[in-house]
């Protein structure tokens, strides 16, 4: 039997109920949020290389390290060169000694355990060189995975590593489609490429960039439209690597063969 | 309802409020979610000051060494090598001249032969630089015993 008591009671609560808009309850997500309050983000820095012009020298290789203090004789690099040697007999041939530190400087394909192999020219089919570097991936699965917030992605796209935060349990070295993580030798914290953050928030050129001597290496402002690199990646053939993993690289290759891994 | 069951019941809600208290004290203020969201922007603001305040080594504007070196800077422009950084072989400049007042160049064969190890790369913009066989071309010599590398044509040497 409902009581006079209880039918007011449940009528006003039912009334309040439905008068409660659908937006009350929304759950606001902090980018909105940032949006909302007018300081959208006008800077999405992107890289541009042309693997056409690379030539496998490796002083960006070399100015990264010295720029970004990474152990020079340490054998891991922020970024590096690969070289692809595709030979007739449909084989591909991939190497990267020392993240190509000193270049590449013999014919022979760098197979580590397996020792080196020599290559005649006549049976290239394909050779050229691809420089890597941290994709700065728009969805970055190194920064889903860490545990303690200590990688994160900064509003203008850059993924960067707190080393005081940074426990050094490895995941995102693991989840790294691109395999660009690394532990710093001396700091033992997760290391990756930040696009030289030092630099291009004072507006020059990251250290690989500038000391490419045949501009294979360009940085950019993707929300710009009158950035060069911007133009060439809205109106040219380019590509990106692994697109099948959903995490939206930031890195656009001019001449990007399909071996390219 | 008994005591032991309730004892272990205020043990973890003590260590709850113990785990709350140093957090407090632990997190820093600026720790939080920005503007990236949960999944991506959850971390310390501070650090993006860390980055963009780490110091800058190479200078990589050729103009500011033009100022004092001005006849190497004048050969150079005039050969191919125009296109390489003076900070390439040279080092990164710092504060040069105050800091380091000199600094080190690298004059290995090495650095040379990062482009003029001949590999005739189809599509690879390698193939149309000269190169010479480092076993065969003066073994043990520094190239630049022969080649000036601000003008590398033979006939511009030292």
């Amino acid at each position: 039997m409902i009581t006079r008591r209880d039918f007011l009671k449940n009528s006003f609560t039912g009334v309040a109920g439905l008068a409660l808009p659908l937006a009350a309850i929304e759950m606001v997500s902090p980018g909105k949020l940032f949006a909302a309050k007018g300081d959208k983000a006008k800077v999405r820095w992107v890289f541009l290389v042309d693997t056409y012009k690379c030539v496998g020298c490796g002083l960006c290789v070399k100015a990264c390290k010295n720029e970004n203090e990474i152990p020079y004789d340490a054998n891991v690099t922020r970024t590096w060169v690969e070289r692809y040697v595709l030979t007739k007999d449909g084989k591909v041939h991939a190497d990267s000694p020392k993240g190509a530190r000193d270049g590449f400087t013999t014919t022979r394909i760098d197979q580590a355990s397996a020792g080196y192999l020599d290559i005649k020219n006549e049976d290239i089919k394909k050779a050229f060189f691809v420089p890597k570097l941290c994709n700065q991936c728009e969805n970055p699965p190194c920064v889903q995975v860490c545990p303690v917030g200590a990688t994160y992605q900064a509003a203008d796209g850059i993924v960067l590593v707190d080393r005081t935060w940074c426990i050094g349990c490895g995941y995102c070295i693991m989840a790294c489609p691109y395999g660009v993580r690394f532990f710093h030798p001396k700091y033992h914290t997760a290391e990756k490429c930040t696009f030289c953050y030092h630099r291009i928030t004072k507006g020059m050129k990251t250290a690989c960039v500038s000391a490419c001597p045949f501009g294979a290496r360009m940085i950019g402002n993707i929300l710009d439209p009158n950035d060069p690199v911007t133009k060439i990646i809205m109106t040219e053939r380019v590509g990106v690597l692994k697109s099948e993993f959903g995490t939206k690289p930031q890195v656009y290759y001019i001449g990007l063969d399909e071996e390219v891994r | 309802m008994k005591s032991h069951v309730w004892r272990p019941l205020y043990a973890v809600v003590g260590i709850i409020a113990l785990i709350l208290l140093v957090r407090v004290f632990y997190v820093p203020k600026d720790f939080g979610i920005w503007e990236r969201g949960f999944m991506y922007g959850w971390h310390n603001k501070d650090n993006e000051e860390f980055w963009k305040n780490f110091p800058v080594k190479y200078k990589f504007d050729s103009t500011y060494c033009k100022d004092c070196h001005s006849d190497k800077y004048d050969s150079i422009m005039q050969t191919p090598h125009a296109i390489i950084n003076c900070e390439n072989c040279h080092g990164p400049a710092l504060d040069h001249p105050a800091n380091p007042p000199k600094l080190t160049i690298d004059k290995s064969r090495g650095q040379c032969l990062r482009c003029h190890f001949p590999l005739a790369y189809p599509t690879s913009g390698r193939a149309n630089i000269r190169g010479i066989d480092p076993e065969k071309h003066n073994p043990g010599i520094e190239c630049a015993m022969c080649h000036n590398p601000h003008n590398p044509k033979l006939g511009g040497s030292k």
